[in-house]
């Protein structure tokens, strides 16, 4: 029995394992064909779904003039050959450079957006506020962080979008108003993080300080930020790898267009966004694409989480 | 002036704090006046067809429920082996990548579940919802499990063992029975949260315009449906998922306030 218990609870130890692996093989096979087709290039070419002339039926791929890396060019360094399709004389062709550009940059507006405040926040339920304040205000955030992010997109287009399209013109769908609400959201699971770390800074070292005649703001900027200055850093990436898979709130405003955005108030799309609104028409190249991108934010957000984990939050083996 | 900086500072965390609360009540005013004048008892009889929302939280209710059947138990097999049986790299290997599984983008577990749960079966069904959101669950419960055994002294353990009782009844009887609040409490924040996605169930079990309790079928789920309704363009649909969201949205909040009202006294 004792055996059978132990075999059982590490069989499903094991399982979270087999599940990231699996997500990932699964991923790879069904990103195959797209992988094989574009290859790394795939990255750097902002065409999606466009149908291109054949130039000539040879097998593989072609001719790039340039370095891979100069992508807002529109020269046709990349065209390819669907395999023995002699009647067809166009293909289609797949680029994520504009969902990966988008899915960037959103995340950069929604963490230049929510830092200071999350800062803000953290500052005073870890020291401005009384027990009873800081408590009821924790909690709040808190909910705030428990909102389904559908709900987010609902708010963020029919109230949210609207005041910022009035006060920075352009469209209501926009690259600038899903990093807003994404900063938003996000806001809250950053400000709590950092909370924490802040709390470790010990009593000791803050009494020390006051007693020296510090104020609040010289013992945050002096004792405690130096103190947990880890701790802040690691939270705020872990938030940006919550961010970058972010899809519903996103798919709501951010527009779901394949261009890439001239200025900040024009509507782009991110990856998740990609994955959700073109998987259901999806078939065979396209849909393969799209578990491209998958496998691209996946391993992104993979790295960033782990990144802030082991670099910035390593915890104590408690 | 040392004295002024401060207190700007001072100011300036206030307000964000201000901002913060600003942005919770907005959205919840805004949930509340949109919802509560689209509200009406009939939704509550009829199904999205009939342009009610019976079958979409039935639906939204089930698939958590059995995702959370399947997520629990696993999670807290798994959190008790890194806790108490796993000592070194193997048990900290599956720690941290189930802290990494915790935030990892849901649209991709939705993606994963779609290629060998929906593709080779030829639609749609609810059991690849249950799937993905169960796998959305594990790694939030192992996290849970394992930090409330964490905090049971030592002895309590040392005690049970005295009595000649093997480890896993130790565990079942006296470790687990220790942290139960705790591990309720975490339990109902996962549920809370897997009751509120959307992403995982976009592609897997999809919705559904009828009542239907049939796994093998795309699956009602008032949160995907939420999203196909506010993107409809006449008023009645964009009515009826504020109505929606605002169920949804009591319903989650009120599951994550339960499960914090369970640990409230213990702080």
């Amino acid at each position: 029995m004792e055996k059978l218990f132990q075999k059982i609870s590490l069989s499903s130890a094991t399982l979270v394992l087999v599940l990231l692996l699996g997500i990932f093989t699964t991923l790879f096979i069904s990103a195959k064909p797209a992988v094989e087709a574009f290859g790394l290039q795939f990255i750097t070419d902002q065409r999606w779904n466009q149908e291109i002339p054949l130039i000539e039926s040879s097998d593989t791929v072609i001719e790039d003039s340039d370095d891979a890396i100069i992508a807002d060019e529109d020269d046709e360094d990349m065209i390819l050959d669907e395999d023995d399709e002699e009647d067809a004389a166009t293909k289609t062709v797949f680029g994520g450079l504009v969902p990966i550009i988008g899915t960037l940059l959103s995340t950069l507006i929604a963490l230049l957006f929510a830092m200071p405040i999350a800062m803000g926040i953290a500052v005073f339920l870890a020291e401005i506020a009384s027990k009873n304040i800081s408590k009821f205000v924790g909690m709040a955030i808190e909910l705030l962080a428990a909102i389904p992010s559908i709900i987010f997109g609902m708010w963020g287009l029919y109230y949210f979008a609207p005041l910022i399209a009035d006060t920075f013109g352009g469209y209501q769908v926009s690259l600038l108003t899903a990093g807003l609400v994404l900063g938003v959201m996000i806001l809250p699971f950053m400000a709590a993080v950092t909370r924490d770390s802040m709390n470790t800074t010990p009593d000791v070292l803050k009494e020390s300080a006051y007693a020296l005649g510090a104020t609040k703001f010289e013992v945050v900027k002096d004792i405690i930020f130096p103190y947990s200055k880890t701790g802040i850093i690691g939270s705020i990436i872990l938030a940006l790898g919550r961010a970058l898979g972010e899809t519903m709130a996103v798919a709501f405003l951010i527009g779901a267009v394949y261009s890439l955005p001239d200025k900040i108030t024009d509507p782009t799309i991110s990856i998740p966004v990609a994955m959700a609104v073109n998987f259901g028409e999806a078939s065979g190249l396209g849909e393969s694409a799209l578990f491209y991108l998958g496998l691209i934010l996946f391993v992104m957000s993979f790295a960033v989480i782990s990144f802030a984990k082991f670099y910035f939050l390593k915890r104590g083996n408690a | 002036m040392r004295l002024q900086i401060n207190k700007l500072f001072l100011a300036l965390s206030i307000l964000s704090a201000l901002i913060g609360l600003g942005f919770l009540g907005w959205i919840l005013v805004t949930l509340f006046i949109k919802g509560v004048s689209s509200l009406h008892f009939t939704l509550f009889l009829n199904d999205l067809v009939d342009g009610g929302l019976r079958n979409l939280i039935v639906g939204q209710l089930v698939l958590a429920l059995l995702a959370a059947l399947i997520g629990i138990p696993l999670g807290m097999i798994a959190g008790i082996y890194i806790r108490e049986y796993g000592h070194g790299k193997y048990a900290n290997l599956i720690r941290d990548l189930s802290d990494i599984m915790v935030s990892a983008p849901s649209i991709v577990i939705g993606a994963f579940v779609y290629s060998f749960a929906v593709a080779p079966f030829g639609g749609a069904n609810g059991f690849a919802g249950i799937i993905a959101l169960s796998i959305m669950m594990i790694p939030i419960i192992i996290n849970t499990t394992d930090s409330m055994l964490s905090l049971v002294p030592k002895e309590l353990r040392e005690a049970g063992m005295a009595l000649g009782a093997s480890k896993y009844r130790v565990i079942l009887d006296v470790v687990i029975k220790a942290a139960k609040v705790g591990i309720m409490t975490g339990v109902l924040l996962a549920f809370a949260r897997i009751a509120g996605e959307t992403a995982p169930l976009l592609f897997t079990s999809e919705t559904s315009n009828y009542f239907n309790l049939d796994l093998t079928e795309s699956f009602p789920s008032l949160t995907v449906s939420i999203y196909n309704l506010a993107n409809e363009p006449e008023k009645s649909s964009r009515d009826l998922a504020w109505a929606a969201s605002f169920i949804l949205t009591v319903m989650v909040l009120l599951i994550n306030l339960a499960g914090r009202y369970l640990t409230r006294n213990k702080k």
